[in-house]
């Protein structure tokens, strides 16, 4: 089937040709994409709707509430050694959930050599990094309701302040878990060997290819990305 | 697996190795936890048409009460606008959307590009069952206390969640904000897999502008859809955390009974926008597979190729597209800059261009047809009269001058339900009797068929007419009871109770349908596997109805488009797609 595929590959065109070559073509627009991997591409870009939805959201609500907007910097300020630092801990958490990709990217590269060892060492490496994430999150919810922030209202000024914070935070918290969760399940079969035999999975009764990895590697790479976003938009704004 | 090397007749081999299919191994897993598209497809038709039935029901307690105000004093105020809302919520997202994408796309998308099945078979399958939780969870709230949420179909807070309406502060507005979550939640698993399958499983041959137009409508419909639902989604989140939380996304600072609420500087238009960007392109997720549908219908009863194929296929992209962009003039009352009034306008009247061009097309592929007036091109042709109908009264409300005064009235009522309801329906009829006898084997009864289109295209004009009439008179929607006032004539009331005989007729009729269904699966006259003498490779199985992998051993390869009927030269009025190009004269 691969050696199929590469023969269609050799005779494609390049540039604008290809693609005008590829869309009129029949069976695949998307040639040597699997379906699996395709899918993964048309959900993400729903997501991004979501997220865009929920930033846009944001900001909308922080234009119209008449209230005072907390100053995020002083906010999420932690003293360390008796030293005050803003945002550090949002820093460390980035730094975290960035180096995550650097590893997820290791372990896709593994799984083509077909190294199963590194694959899983590698998987489950950013899924701690992914836990550790979501335990610093956990950290910083806990410190911010210490201090009296809840959804409906907090001490320094306007109350969609923590309102916007928990719902996009948690939100992306949740997606980051989901990863976690999938990261580990797909740690566990790359370890077992599952990719190679073909063992039929639990469910789907359906064997599964290294690709799973990539795929799981999409995932996990754009949800680093809206990260950056929700980084960018709502604690550096 | 096909074989790799052999290109017949110019058409490229085979990329991809054939499926390996699940098979099921019992009764349960062969119809009820069914992976197979095409049972999916028909639970999913199935489940929107039980649950579209209670919809009926609700119109015609309020037809009841508006055409005969005061006589059933059991409807009070607060039931008249809970069934508005569910009414309007089942109708739009629960039947239409749910029927033709989860029920048509999934029964036709694989059969009509030559894929054995949907390329996630068991995403697909969990797709139905979301749905259907969906679904009984609206259905529940009918039974909580407080009863289902009487906020409207278009839930605009703050309202939607205070004590005044109806569920705002019982459990009616918070089934309903799960419901839709959930929908949304099962539609992107369905909607995943028929984008994929359409973009990278077909059969040999078939490129994109070989593909009938119903799978081009029901495609770009729901990657509409993907894109649409996520706005729905988080408004829903939002809203529901300003319910449960006390959060104030969309509720401003509020006195409600003379209390203060514990609610400050949220916004209401943030919902409408997100709403209305959902909403826009729920009207098209809802018309495009009507189109695309209606085009083969049109096409094979006519016995003529469809006029202007690539103006049809580029038409339903440009109007998928520019749907996006044309929300805000359901806002026109809600206050916005007039600049952006300006823009939401002109978006607005420049979509009637691409749906112009399909509608002159249609008339096209009918000029000089050889038109066969069967029971699907009788809906067919009742769908293009509606559609233009109600998309010229569309004109009317997309111009901010004429429709802020009439805003909120019947006219627009009757708007819309000419031409996202009446119209969509008609080619949801029109494709049941095309299509049933592939999916039984036998055809519906053609005399019930005739009652039923006649007594549904007649009803709906005479429900539908004089409401654009009593609105242009200025009677408001979703008032419980007009009572009298100087500027409603008493001739309006006439017209109402008028109004109401013909709903409960036309919904009378349905059950005709209904039982026409139930009757020809087993006293229907066999079909044969290609009643109509159609191309399409969705008639050319080995078997019907089409058993589970659809094709046998052997996919189909594609040799043509859809549409080749009536070709001078041939032996027969229609080439299937799959005919190789030397046997065409045969």
């Amino acid at each position: 089937m691969e050696g199929i595929a590469q023969t269609q590959a050799a005779e494609r065109p390049g540039g604008m040709e290809g693609f005008v070559a590829d869309w009129s073509s029949d069976q695949r627009v998307f040639k040597n994409v699997s379906w699996g991997k395709a899918m993964m591409w048309i959900f993400l870009l729903s997501d991004t709707f979501v997220f865009g939805c929920f930033l846009l959201a944001y900001m909308t609500v922080r234009m119209s509430t008449t209230v005072a907007w907390p100053n995020p910097s002083e906010v999420f300020a932690l003293e360390i050694f008796g030293t005050h630092m803003p945002l550090i801990l949002i820093a460390i958490m980035t730094f975290v959930l960035i180096t995550s990709s650097g590893t997820m990217a290791m372990a896709v590269n593994f799984g083509y050599r077909r190294d199963r060892r590194r694959t899983a060492l590698m998987l489950v490496v950013t899924a701690i990094f992914g836990a550790l994430f979501v335990g610093m999150q956990a950290f910083e919810w806990t410190k911010l309701i210490h201090e009296g922030v809840r959804p409906w209202g907090n001490p320094w000024g306007a109350e969609q302040f923590g309102s916007a914070f928990f719902m996009i935070t948690g939100f992306h918290g949740t997606h980051v878990t989901i990863g976690v969760i999938f990261l580990l399940i797909v740690a566990r079969k790359v370890w077992r060997g599952d990719y190679d035999t073909g063992r039929p999975g639990f469910f789907t009764s359906r064997g599964g290819r290294y690709e799973i990895v990539e795929i799981t590697g999409l995932y996990w790479h754009f949800v680093d990305l809206v990260w950056v976003f929700i980084f960018a938009l709502f604690y550096l704004w | 697996m096909s074989t790799t090397s052999d290109r017949l007749d110019g058409i490229p081999a085979a990329e991809v190795a054939d499926v390996e299919l699940y098979h099921p191994r019992s009764w349960i897993t062969k119809y009820v936890f069914s992976q197979d598209a095409k049972i999916i497809g028909i639970q999913y038709a199935l489940t929107a048409t039980a649950i579209g039935l209670v919809a009926l029901a609700l119109s015609w307690l309020m037809r009841l009460q508006l055409g005969f105000p005061g006589v059933f004093d059991f409807i009070t105020p607060a039931e008249y606008y809970q069934f508005i809302t569910m009414h309007g919520m089942i109708m739009v997202v629960y039947l239409l959307t749910a029927l033709f994408l989860g029920g048509f796309g999934n029964y036709l998308i694989p059969l009509m590009i030559g894929a054995r099945d949907m390329v996630f078979p068991y995403v697909n399958m969990l797709s139905y069952w979301i749905y259907l939780v969906a679904v009984l969870v609206l259905a529940a709230s009918f039974f909580a206390p407080g009863g289902p949420t009487g906020a409207g179909w278009t839930l605009y807070p703050p309202q939607a969640i205070l004590s005044g309406t109806p569920g705002g502060q019982d459990w009616g507005i918070l089934l309903m904000l799960l419901s839709l979550m959930l929908f949304i939640i099962g539609f992107t698993m369905g909607g995943l897999n028929y984008v994929v399958t359409v973009l990278q499983a077909r059969a040999r041959g078939m490129t994109l502008m070989r593909m009938p137009l119903t799978v081009w409508g029901i495609f770009t419909a729901t990657v509409m859809a993907l894109l649409a639902f996520p706005a729905l989604f988080v408004s829903c989140v939002m809203m529901m955390l300003d319910r449960l939380l006390g959060t104030s996304f969309f509720m401003p600072a509020l006195v409600e009974m003379g209390q203060r609420l514990n609610h400050d500087g949220g916004s209401p238009l943030l919902f409408q926008h997100l709403f209305w960007f959902f909403g826009h392109p729920e009207v098209y997720i809802v018309a495009l597979p009507a189109f695309g549908i209606v085009s083969d219908l049109i096409s094979t009863h006519a016995r003529r190729n469809i006029f202007g194929y690539r103006q049809m296929v580029w038409a339903i992209v440009i109007i998928g597209a520019l749907s996006f962009v044309v929300w805000a003039h359901h806002m026109y009352v809600s206050g916005m800059n007039p600049y952006f009034g300006f823009f939401f306008a002109t978006t607005t009247l420049v979509i009637a261009v691409p749906t112009a061009i399909k509608v002159y097309n249609w008339l096209l592929t009918l000029w000089r047809g050889d038109i066969h007036l069967t029971v699907p091109m009788l809906f067919a042709l009742a769908f293009i009269v509606t559609f233009v109908n109600g998309g010229l009264t569309g004109l009317f409300l997309g111009n901010v001058v004429v429709d802020v005064p009439l805003s909120d009235t019947m006219f627009v009522v009757a708007h819309f339900h000419m031409v996202m309801g009446v119209a969509p329906i008609f080619v949801i009829f029109g494709a049941i009797y095309h299509w049933y006898p592939k999916i039984t084997g036998r055809m519906l009864n053609e005399a019930m068929g005739r009652i039923h289109f006649w007594v549904s295209f007649l009803g709906a004009y005479l429900i539908f007419f004089p409401m654009h009439y009593i609105g242009l008179l200025g009677v408001p929607r979703r008032y419980h009871e007009i009572g009298e006032t100087a500027f409603v004539p008493a001739s309006a009331h006439t017209l109402n109770a008028f109004i109401s005989v013909m709903a409960l007729i036309v919904g009378a009729a349905q059950i005709l349908f209904l039982f026409n269904l139930a009757w020809s699966i087993r006293r229907g006259r066999p079909a044969g596997g290609n009643p109509w003498n159609a191309t399409s490779l969705e008639w050319q199985t080995p078997e019907t109805p089409p058993p589970h992998g659809n094709w046998g051993r052997d996919l189909p390869v594609v040799y043509r488009w859809a549409y080749d009927y009536s070709v001078p030269g041939a032996a027969r009025d229609f080439i299937p797609q799959n005919q190789p190009p030397a046997r065409a004269a045969e």
